[in-house]
């Protein structure tokens, strides 16, 4: 209660203590009922009643604070504050005489177990009776106020879920908001460029699929790669992301990365931006097999191609890192090309990890 | 893609003696399908179009196209049910299958099926129109990422056979050469190049490729089924 006095309610800047204060009337109307029920307090305590003190502060407190929220609480909540306090609402004519008819039995059960309580604590010898009086008070309990605890724990529980789904709704936005239709908005500006769509929806494709299929989220793909079939799916995403190309991307088998095979993927992918670069085609093929003593990996493009025996120190200066990578690890690269046909470059490191048993 | 061979890409609307293919188009996405519709208009003849299993099951029955282009995933189930139903009538109608899914469940199940190729929807215009050509000419039509399936498959395969010999080695292996040729397109090469590469004929590679997708479809090696369960999506 005191949260509910403190805290703003959703929508309105000031707390509800904030307006109660300037509620005069309201401020007013608690002091008299403080008044009175100190004045019954005064008579309990005349009468050697001296245990209703001891519960009457907090209520006192408890009244005037209810009387300041439901007199200055928004219009929904004063609604749910009526509801609290009598969930039957105005029902339908049935429904009331329904309510009626369990009150009555209710209190026919409270007046009841009362009674033989009363009684039964006259008689001690008689154990049947205080027994059967306080059976009768639950069951007068239950059914009086059974079916209120219900509908609070159940309204309870509706609104945990229907927060929880909110919260839900309210993530996959974002994070569509974010990859989606940011992209989409992209894609609009930029209706001219074919080239820049096709790979602005090639990209946001892959994010989307692999945060349904896989679970990665948008932007967490940059993270390392563990195995050899990541390490290719993160060359194709970065370089088309980078070059605007489109990396077509196969692998067969798969196995855990060591230092060798991701020397391997390191020259793979020099090999691939190398294509993406300057061989002037639309897409780069890499094709990674991993195979019981070796892992392979072909990166093919269908550009311009070039003499290898007349190359121009630039690229020549390309081939010889992509080599000397491999080289140093003990695997080999061979780079295949002729002017108008496209380039391959071809790598192999022979595995050295006894990891033999790992899936093909 | 098994892309278009250079030289040989649109080029005139029809090979001449060779009549334009009759293609029904099986594709939930209305959008899709008029995309496919002119992109080969003019090189195809185009029968019909279903978005869902049961109108295409009874309008491909009636129609009788050369080549039906499916998509794998349908509103009320695979594509896989189309080509099963439509097959038991009529063996002679043959499938392409298109997908924008790359889950290998779902592309070995449609060629389980009887599909005779798979690509994904990504295809550009002149390649589709090369792969539906190919399948009405009776070839099969491996995509980069099918022929990267299949040998996945087969290699795990390969690997139990050493704990479980199998009944039926013909089926249940890929030779030697069928495993070059499906590397070779693995890494991007058309039909063409593989045989430039292999000093084989383009026939040749052709009838490995049926020889692999005959294999794909008829061992009953059951890793096979599981290994593309096990597949997680790519």
């Amino acid at each position: 209660m005191i949260a509910w006095l403190l805290i703003p309610a959703q929508g309105a800047d000031t707390s509800i203590a904030t307006t109660a204060l300037a509620d005069k009337r309201g401020i007013a109307l608690a002091a008299a009922l403080a008044s009175v029920l100190a004045a019954a307090l005064v008579i309990a305590s005349a009468l050697h009643a001296s245990w209703v003190a001891g519960l009457a502060v907090p209520l006192l407190v408890c009244a005037a604070g209810l009387v300041l929220i439901s007199r200055n609480a928004d219009p929904v909540e004063r609604q749910q504050l009526r509801e609290f306090a009598d969930p039957a609402g105005r029902p339908s004519s049935r429904r009331r005489s329904r309510l009626l008819l369990r009150l009555a039995v209710a209190v026919l059960l409270l007046l009841g177990g009362s009674v033989a309580l009363l009684e039964g604590h006259e008689t001690t010898a008689a154990l049947l009776r205080p027994l059967a009086g306080i059976v009768l008070l639950v069951g007068g309990i239950a059914l009086a106020f059974g079916p209120w605890w219900l509908r609070i724990a159940r309204d309870l529980v509706q609104e945990r879920q229907a927060r929880i789904r909110a919260e839900e709704r309210a993530d996959i936005a974002a994070r569509v908001h974010d990859s989606v239709l940011q992209t989409l908005a992209l894609i609009q500006r930029r209706a001219g460029d074919p080239h820049q769509v096709i790979h602005l929806a090639r990209a946001q494709e892959r994010e989307l699929r692999s945060w349904l299929f896989d679970g990665r989220a948008p932007g967490s793909l940059d993270s390392e790669a563990a195995t050899v079939a990541d390490g290719v799916r993160l060359i194709q995403q970065d370089v088309e992301a980078q070059h605007g190309i489109s990396v077509e991307a196969v692998t067969v088998g798969d196995c855990l990365l060591d230092e060798e095979l991701a020397a391997l993927l390191a020259a793979a992918r020099e090999a691939t931006v190398n294509a993406a670069k300057w061989s002037g085609a639309d897409v780069v093929s890499v094709f990674a097999e991993v195979e019981p003593d070796s892992v392979s990996v072909f990166v093919r493009d269908r550009g311009r191609g070039f003499d290898p025996d007349a190359v121009p120190a630039d690229r020549k200066g390309l081939a010889e890192s992509v080599r000397a990578r491999v080289a140093r690890r003990g695997g080999s690269a061979t780079v295949r090309s002729a002017p108008g046909e496209g380039t391959e470059v071809s790598l192999v490191m022979p595995r050295v990890t006894a990891d033999r048993s790992a899936r093909r | 893609m098994a892309g278009p061979e250079p030289g040989a890409g649109r080029g005139a609307p029809a090979a001449p003696g060779t009549p334009a293919p009759r293609v029904y188009i099986v594709d939930d996405h209305g959008m899709f399908r008029s995309g496919v519709r002119s992109e080969l208009s003019g090189y195809v003849e185009i029968v019909g179009e279903a978005a869902d299993v049961a109108p295409a099951i009874s309008e491909i029955s009636a129609a009788l196209p050369d080549v039906v282009l499916l998509d794998v995933h349908l509103p009320s189930g695979g594509g896989q049910q189309v080509v099963a139903a439509v097959r038991a009538g009529h063996p002679e109608v043959k499938f392409l299958a298109l997908s924008a899914s790359d889950a290998p469940e779902d592309v070995i199940a449609v060629i389980r099926a009887g599909a005779r190729g798979y690509v994904t929807k990504t295809i550009s215009g002149p390649e589709l129109l090369d792969a539906v050509r190919r399948v009405a000419a009776g070839d099969a039509v491996f995509s980069p990422r099918l022929a990267g399936f299949v040998l996945d498959a087969f290699a795990a395969g390969a690997a139990a056979e050493l704990e479980r010999p199998s009944f039926d080695p013909e089926l249940d292996q890929l030779t030697g050469r069928e495993r070059e040729v499906l590397r070779l397109i693995a890494r991007g090469y058309t039909y063409r190049e593989v045989a430039r590469e292999l000093f084989i004929s383009v026939k040749t590679v052709e009838s490995h490729v049926s020889s692999v997708l005959r294999k794909l479809q008829l061992s009953s090696r059951h890793q096979l089924t599981r290994w593309a369960a096990e597949r997680r999506l790519t």
